[in-house]
């Protein structure tokens, strides 16, 4: 709405605001953490620096599976990374009101996960030194960059759909912190763009939301529905797919679904948001998974029950691979509890309740990276022509500590971000929670 | 007037110019070819009295042009890189392979590593023992790069590395190359490595530096992809390529799929390409891609040797 006034509750805003600007700023478990962190990525940083030196000799891949955990871990990424546009995107769009508290830290998120994305690719490239050659001699036939272009477009995207709602709360914490250090305070004031509360300038960020999470719901689908023809543009069994694209892109909204629940319940705890981060709001994003698990069950159904009937000889090959071969354990493990499992028990409202969602989503999360692990990796394994006079670990694909390292790297390096950018601003939209409720409901649509 | 030999043989393929434009360019290209100089300023009228030089073309004809016009230049990366991504002018490539004859005696290998300076487990082309059914009895299979005319590589490649060229040959240019192997992944042949580790000649390369030369792919580099070349150097100076060359066994047929003529490199004898393959019922590999390969197969019909041992499965 182009005409809409905004109605602050001056006494809500105080009391919103005392709330969630109480665990804002560097204090010393936050530093111990970052220091933490810093030297177990340092530990990962050494690693990739042996595989630059040596060549991807150190990790598992070789000529039949070249594509292995790094690939895997990109797509992951990519994935978590999309429930910015859901939350924002879509639930918002649709309207729905309980989705406030939780908008910001599903951009934090998205950010996070879009940026480490970039970073992950990079590692996997055997002259990492010649990136910008995609640049200066890119061509616009290969998905690379197609996926360079979009993986990029979100990212600015989803980091101005986080900086944007950012401006009227910064406003309003410059005058409650006084005891936050100075740069923090000059951030702030660079960061609100002399924001008054005027109407006009409310106006103005409700328009720009607006477009921007529009925007924002092509840019999604667009980026994992290219990752997924990264994989579905070649012939192999397993990958030569027609519902790649939908079927990656159900499967983000799981993974990052997964990804807030647990951001959600550890802000909930931590920073002591009960009162806002509720009961009610576990049941509604229980709801949500579930039925984004449904769809993504459904998708499922359809990936891996039509090529197991017609059983065409190479799609064989990779079924028996998947259902009782060499990855079964790890497709029905992530298939039942990453899944299955989940969707089933999430129709029973205890099982939205806060810890048990927790549980649900931290088994969810982790079902879906093997799943990643499963899409990329066997398929690579069973190419048309048979792999001879090749020494034995060349067949079969079994990562290396440097290539678990890396991963760990780019996993850890995600979560420095979400805890710097939790840490620096607030995590909970402030204005947006204190207005009155009649007037936000047209906000946006 | 174009002064470097990439540009003259772009023209001539365009086959706009007159007949005598035609032949001073090819004897450009050939002075490029044989002696390894490239004209520069070259005009147009020429004095009678002038002398003239005979200069053997790519395509082996002799012509002759004035010696003042000739200027000799090294041999530079960046002229091996621009002939190298053009090709020869007027020729279409093609492989025929006998499987009836091919007894894996693995020369084509060795040749071909020897030549590209490979790792032993590097493979630009690797024999397999092949079993189509279970009833019928396995075979051995030389697998080259197919040099396919609609090449699923070279769409996906982000920068250009890995090209076609108008003679049909598949290149990789591994200064360019940033090792994303997404080329990899999409071959259905599993023709592409990778230097996961540094190249086998390493020493080599640090003792004796030497120009980069896309049409061998050496020195070879690690973190790049290479891959089967048909030994596009070789080609260009007339001569087959090594694995056709090295074959004790005359499996291989190669030759221009214009002049309808192949060469086994065994006997030396040249034979009509299309009567080779409609006599002896030639294939492509996996037809039903669409990759439209340059390399034939002869069916193992009649076989001159002994059935190899099954191989354990078809797919491993």
């Amino acid at each position: 709405m182009s005409d809409h006034n905004i109605k602050i509750d001056k006494k809500k805003l105080d009391k919103i605001a005392t709330d969630v600007l109480k665990p804002v700023g560097f204090n010393n478990a936050f530093i111990n953490w970052m220091l933490f962190l810093t030297m177990a990525l340092v530990a990962c940083i050494y690693a990739y620096v042996i595989q630059y030196n040596k060549g991807l000799i150190v990790t598992g891949m070789r000529d039949t599976v070249s594509w292995g955990m790094y690939i895997a871990n990109f797509v992951f990424f990519v994935a978590t990374a999309l429930v910015g546009m859901l939350i924002s995107g879509v639930i918002g769009l649709l309207g729905y009101q309980w989705i406030k508290p939780i908008t910001r830290i599903a951009e934090i998120i998205a950010v996070a996960f879009a940026a480490v994305a970039g970073l992950v690719i990079v590692s996997d490239m055997g002259r990492p030194e010649r990136l910008l050659n995609v640049f200066l001699y890119g061509r616009v036939q290969s998905p690379i960059l197609w996926d360079v272009t979009v993986v990029t477009t979100y990212l600015v995207i989803s980091l101005l759909l986080y900086l944007l709602p950012l401006i009227p709360d910064l406003a309003i914490a410059r005058g409650r912190m006084p005891h936050a250090p100075k740069w923090q305070l000059k951030l702030y004031e660079l960061l609100s763009f002399n924001w008054t509360h005027h109407p006009k300038q409310y106006k103005l960020l409700f328009s720009a939301t607006r477009l921007l999470i529009i925007l924002i719901i092509p840019t999604a689908f667009a980026i994992h529905t290219v990752t997924s023809w990264l994989l579905a543009v070649n012939s192999r069994s397993g990958w030569d797919s027609t519902i790649f694209g939908p079927y990656f892109l159900t499967g983000a909204f799981v993974t990052g679904m997964a990804a807030v629940i647990i951001a959600v319940f550890f802000f909930r705890n931590n920073y002591k948001l009960r009162e806002y981060l509720n009961e009610p709001l576990f049941d509604k994003m229980g709801k949500l998974l579930e039925f984004v698990c449904v769809i993504y069950f459904y998708f499922n159904l359809n990936e891996f029950v039509v090529p197991a009937y017609k059983m065409k000889e190479f799609d064989a090959i990779h079924i028996h691979e998947l259902f009782a071969g060499r990855h079964a354990v790890m497709f029905w493990l992530s298939q039942i509890f990453g899944l299955l499992i989940p969707m089933i028990v999430l129709l029973w409202k205890p099982f939205r309740k806060p810890l048990p969602l927790f549980l649900i989503a931290l088994f969810v999360l982790v079902g879906a990276w093997f799943k990643r692990y499963i899409i990329v990796i066997p398929t690579m394994e069973h190419p048309f022509l048979p792999i001879q006079f090749l020494p034995g670990e060349w067949v079969i694909y079994q990562p290396t500590v440097i290539e678990g390292a890396v991963t760990i790297g780019s996993i850890i390096l995600g979560i420095m971000i979400i805890s710097v950018l939790a840490k620096l601003f607030p995590i909970i939209p402030i204005w947006e929670m204190a207005e009155e409720d009649e007037e936000t409901k047209t906000k946006i649509i | 007037m174009g002064s470097d030999s990439r540009k003259n043989e772009l023209d001539s393929s365009k086959g706009k110019n007159s007949r005598r434009d035609f032949m001073r360019k090819l004897g450009l290209i050939g002075a490029a070819a044989s002696t390894g100089a490239v004209v520069s300023g070259f005009t147009p009228i020429a004095d009678t009295n002038e002398e003239y030089i005979k200069v053997l073309t790519a395509d082996n004809k002799l012509v002759e042009i004035p010696k003042s016009q000739v200027k000799k230049v090294k041999l530079d990366t960046e002229v091996l890189q621009s002939r190298g991504r053009v090709g020869l002018a007027g020729k279409r490539w093609v492989m025929v392979i006998d499987l009836a004859k091919c007894r894996n005696a693995r020369e084509c290998i060795k040749g071909c590593q020897e030549h590209h300076h490979l790792h032993p487990y590097q493979y630009h082309i690797n024999t397999l023992v092949m079993q189509d059914n279970p009833q019928s009895a396995p075979y051995n299979m030389p697998k080259p790069c197919m040099h396919c005319d609609n090449p699923p590589c070279v769409s996906v490649c982000p920068v250009d590395a890995t090209f076609k060229r108008q003679d049909g040959i598949v290149l990789i240019d591994n200064e360019r190359c940033i090792g994303c192997r997404f080329c990899m992944a999409a071959c259905p042949y599993s023709v592409r490595v990778f230097n996961w580790e540094k190249p086998f000649r390493e020493q080599l390369y640090q003792e004796e530096p030497m120009e980069y030369d896309v049409e061998a792919n050496v020195p070879q580099r690690k973190g790049t992809v290479t891959k089967c070349l048909f030994s596009a150097d070789c080609l260009r100076g007339g001569e087959l390529p090594t694995c056709v060359r090295s074959c004790p066994n005359g499996v291989f047929y190669f030759g221009d799929q214009n002049e309808n003529a192949v060469t086994n490199g065994t006997t030396r004898q040249t034979v009509v390409l299309s009567e080779l393959l409609e006599k002896n019922a030639g294939y492509r590999l996996m037809e039903e891609l669409g990759t439209k390969p340059r390399v034939y197969y002869l069916p193992p019909k009649d076989r001159v040797f002994d059935t190899p041992e099954k191989p354990d499965s078809h797919h491993s």
